[in-house]
């Protein structure tokens, strides 16, 4: 019997290779990986198809940044839960993408557990 | 130029990539200035440019047997010529990101773009002269380039 529905995961990230690292190395039984997209753009098109529960975004991408694609997918779902991943390791850009309605920042390079840890802290929270 | 307190922000950072992406140790070389040209680099070459306080760029060149070996330590079974591409990008992305802990949010970085040897010098810029950061991780030789006015 499973005590938690699954929830939708979506990744975010300019590069293939976090984006394959990330569903590769997440291991929370609740989540159920639904797409990834490579920029902002490709990202707010993947929501409207596949309604994410949780996201993993990167900052620094092509076509639309991070922080302005955090805006619009909580304007559109309030209560999605936003990870965002990125190496901007300022602590203005942790606060402002908090602020832009992110839950929580994981500065890259991250280890697998740093990875876990962050996405159970992120579902706990919700 | 860079000072000294500047040239161990990115030494610091290339160290700790290497420490928790590849699970292994980076040597260090001493840091140096270029004087005349351009710096030489390798088969594949990461680069970010830097707007705001500071005007430059950042760049990791690697030779395609490291990326190789770099991105099977990432448990990446892919290691085609795409994601070498994609790592070396990823990697001055990340060194340059991880930059701003120290040089603050004004320290704008871009989307890497990826220059191939083939394809000759790295274009820098006039008004400043480059720092290359040598390094050397299980017998492959790398370099981080920076060059910042």
């Amino acid at each position: 019997m499973k005590l938690f529905a699954p929830l939708k995961l979506m990744i975010v990230d300019d590069s293939n290779i976090i984006r394959r690292r990330i569903e590769r190395s997440q291991q929370i039984d609740r989540l159920q990986f639904v797409g990834s997209a490579a920029n902002g753009v490709e990202a707010l098109a993947l929501f409207e198809r596949t309604d994410p529960d949780v996201v993993t975004m990167d900052l620094t991408m092509p076509e639309m940044d991070g922080v302005e694609c955090v805006e619009r997918i909580v304007a559109r779902k309030p209560a999605i839960r936003i990870l965002v991943v990125s190496a901007l390791a300022d602590k203005a850009t942790a606060v402002e993408a908090i602020a832009r309605g992110a839950n929580g920042f994981l500065c890259k390079p991250f280890t697998d557990r740093q990875l876990n840890d962050a996405l159970a802290e992120l579902l706990q929270d919700g | 130029m860079l000072n000294e307190a500047e040239i161990r922000t990115f030494l610091d950072s290339v160290v700790h990539y290497f420490e928790v992406s590849a699970r292994q140790p980076v040597a260090v070389g001493v840091p140096y200035l270029v004087t005349t040209g351009v710096p030489p680099v390798h088969d594949y070459t990461g680069v970010i440019a830097i707007s705001g306080k500071r005007h430059g760029t950042v760049c990791f060149t690697a030779p395609r047997s490291m990326l190789m070996v770099l991105l099977m330590r990432m448990n990446e079974s892919d290691t085609s010529e795409e994601n070498m591409r994609d790592l070396v990008g990823e990697v001055a992305n990340t060194i340059s990101g991880n930059a701003r802990r120290d040089f603050g949010k004004d320290f704008s970085i871009s989307v890497p773009s990826i220059v191939e040897a083939s394809a000759g010098p790295l274009a820098m810029s006039d008004e400043a002269r480059p720092v290359v950061i040598p390094l050397n991780w299980r017998s492959h030789s790398a370099r981080l380039i920076v060059c910042l006015s």
